[in-house]
């Protein structure tokens, strides 16, 4: 479903990834890691289309049978791709209600479906917040305006679960998090599983993939994937830190 | 500039004389001898005053609104839209300034409140109250307001008694109708809140279509007492080439809770002036407002508030949007005295721009003269913030819908601070039709 090939992409002037290959499959949790500044957060908003990177001759991203990189970012959404973001917006004066029965109608529409009204759409919202453990009046509060850091994240896992992306990509979504809010957060994206769909968790720790159990790990450094494996990679890299893979990939050239 | 702007309100005083007198109160004959006098001394508003620095007086050049406006009537249904029809509150109507019994309603009030016209209060059993309180809060501001009081004529008075707590708004609606030629409006209005006591005024300032330009040239004092809460909302919605310039004069006792909105919707040049003297301990004054600028229009507003005894409390919230080739002025005054300790006091103007050719002019200012007291002040100018269009394009939602809803949603942000539901729920209206499909 999806299938990434040789993705270059600069900031800048400044190659950060350098010739990325990667593809998973419905229904599989891939975890992303690396040292910082190996480029895991320009991956995720170079695939979710987000203004400010030069994508590079060559690069290729098939999603869904198609061509990711010529689609602008809201057309990416509406085919099923879905980033949580590392530091979610606050949009003051917009309901969270008003926002994402936009959002939900927007992608329906595109799809040739029916939009729901602000009945229907309030019965659906209330079933999922319900769902992924948020206080239902989350609904008629302004987007993010004023969450804390756990709540914003929380509410980009019910975004996640009103969207029904095919392809989730959580940028270090765990960064930040006491333990109660990331167990939360957790509980949310292990519900949220499903054979359809696919999770990319792009993280600094190790800690959240003890409560999300990821069936393939990968290591992210100098822009490439330079090492993948199941999830005792994770633990190996918590146990021993970046260095041992640093020094074989720098050795190699 | 300057002596071309003084020429006009000199020939109106002239008209002024025709003034009716009989049957005028001794404040108010004092009051329009005191106006006449202050004009003689004074120069038109000009660029090289603080207060009017950043505003284009060019609409007020001669030889516009030389002729004061004569007195009108209109059928019901010429303003029934501007009224609020399914509400069971009192609602009085001026046309061009002058009250009218006709058009108005106030079946809901109690027999010991007054809500009407100016000059039919000060003969009935309100007129006490109206000559020890007109012109009491009014300094010397300017030639508006000079001339204001020399032309004295009518408007809005509202009388709450002690104790009286009214749980349906008053409100008071301006009708501007334009006539053969210029003509300018001025109306005086005076709202005084006794003791104990709790009420919600609306004003609308409606400009009708029509060739020719009205200016509005208002002044209002509201006097709240101890331990009084006033909820205001002042919209104004003139023609595009009416002119609406307004200083507000308030005075808060000791426990009087003040809050006030400010919504400026149309018009050609809107000015809001408002003073607010903290004259009481323990006062609350909040005073938000929203102002949406399009084509060469301008809004500016001018708020200052004096914080004259300890543990008072004032915020300043204003957001504007402007398109096009619009400009806006924010100028934003906390004067905290000696002795008022315990401010606390915040200020904060955001706007956000449509247009590179919008300018908006803003300054919120501090001037503190007691050590302990907890003050802040800030201003934003910019365009959308492009990380919020990707956020919410990030959700599948198309730009120019994205772009819609931040602008709607920064309007609307403001409007939390109006309780009555009514009239939150029309300006909401008006936000959502205006940003619907544009941009």
């Amino acid at each position: 479903m999806l299938e990434i090939k040789d993705l270059r992409a600069a900031v800048n002037g400044v190659e950060i990834l350098r010739g990325l290959n990667f593809s998973a499959n419905a229904g599989e949790v891939h975890a992303i890691m690396g040292p910082n500044g190996s480029g895991k957060s320009t991956f995720a908003h170079v695939l979710s289309g987000k203004a400010g990177y030069e994508v590079l001759p060559g690069s290729q991203v098939r999603f869904q049978g198609r061509d990711l990189l010529e689609l602008p970012a809201e057309e990416r959404a509406r085919l099923g791709l879905f980033l949580a973001f590392q530091y979610p917006v606050e949009i003051p004066g917009v309901t969270n209600a008003n926002f994402l029965q936009t959002a939900a109608n927007e992608i329906r529409e595109s799809r040739g479906l029916d939009k729901l009204d602000a009945l229907d759409f309030g019965d659906f919202l209330r079933e999922k917040m319900a769902y992924v453990n948020v206080n239902p009046v989350m609904a008629d509060r302004f987007v993010n305006h004023g969450f804390s850091g756990g709540e914003k994240k929380r509410n980009e896992i019910l975004q996640l679960a009103v969207l029904e992306p095919s392809l989730a990509i959580l940028d270090e979504t765990d960064s930040g998090l006491d333990i109660d809010a990331l167990r939360i957060v957790s509980e949310g994206v292990n519900k949220l599983r499903s054979p359809d769909r696919t999770f990319i968790l792009v993280t600094h720790y190790q800690r959240l993939l003890s409560y999300v159990e990821p069936d393939f790990v990968h290591v992210l450094y100098k822009g490439q994937i330079v090492k993948s494996g199941g999830k005792d990679l994770a633990l190996e890299l918590e146990d021993k830190g970046y260095d041992w893979i640093k020094e074989e990939v720098d050795s190699n050239g | 500039m300057a002596e071309m702007l003084i020429a006009w309100p000199k020939a109106l005083v002239r008209e002024g004389r025709e003034l009716p007198t009989s049957g005028v109160p001794g404040v108010v004959t004092q009051l329009r001898a005191a106006g006449v006098t202050q004009l003689d001394g004074m120069t038109a508003p000009h660029k090289g005053q603080e207060e009017f620095r950043h505003t284009n007086l060019t609409a007020l050049a001669e030889p516009l609104f030389r002729t004061l406006a004569r007195p009108a009537t209109l059928a019901h249904e010429s303003i029934a839209s501007w009224l609020y029809p399914d509400a069971a509150w009192a609602q009085i109507v001026f046309v061009n300034g002058v009250y009218c019994p006709a058009l108005s309603t106030r079946r809901s009030l109690p027999e010991t409140v007054y809500a009407g016209g100016l000059a039919e209060g000060w003969t009935g059993s309100h007129a006490a109250t109206l000559e020890a309180h007109l012109g009491s809060c009014l300094g010397a501001r300017s030639t508006f307001t000079a001339l204001n009081s020399a032309l004295l004529q009518d408007g809005a008075f509202v009388h709450v008694p002690r104790n009286t707590v009214l749980s349906a708004p008053i409100h008071c609606l301006f009708i501007s109708l334009p006539q053969e030629t210029p003509v300018s409006v001025h109306p005086r209005n005076l709202f005084v809140v006794d003791e104990g006591s709790e009420v919600s005024i609306l004003c609308t300032y409606a400009g009708l279509a029509g060739k020719n330009p009205v200016l509005t040239n208002l002044v209002e004092e509201t006097v709240l007492g101890a331990n009084t809460r006033l909820d205001y909302c002042k919209v104004v919605q003139e023609n595009a080439i009416g002119c609406h310039l307004s200083t507000h004069e308030v005075r808060q006792e000791r426990d009087s809770r003040q809050n006030a909105f400010f919504a400026s919707l149309s018009g050609g040049l809107v000015r809001n002036q408002a003073y607010t003297r903290l004259a009481g301990e323990g006062t609350q004054c909040h005073v938000s407002g929203l102002y949406l600028c399009d084509g060469q229009r301008t809004v500016d507003n001018y708020l200052h508030i004096a914080h004259e005894q300890p543990h008072g409390e004032s915020r300043i919230f204003f957001k504007g949007i402007l398109e096009d080739d619009s400009r806006a002025v924010f100028l934003g005054k906390v004067h905290v005295f000696p002795g008022a300790q315990q401010t606390d006091s915040e200020q904060l103007n955001n706007n956000l721009l449509l247009s590179e050719r919008a300018r908006v002019n803003t300054k919120p200012q501090l001037e503190i003269y007691a050590d302990d007291v907890k003050c802040t002040h800030g201003a934003t100018v910019g365009p959308p913030a492009e990380e919020s269009v990707f956020y919410l394009r990030s959700r599948g939602i198309s730009e120019s819908t994205a772009r819609g809803m931040l602008t709607r949603g920064f309007a609307e942000e403001t409007l939390e601070a109006i309780r009555c539901d009514e009239a939150r729920g029309r300006l909401a209206g008006h936000i959502l039709d205006k940003y619907q499909v544009k941009r």
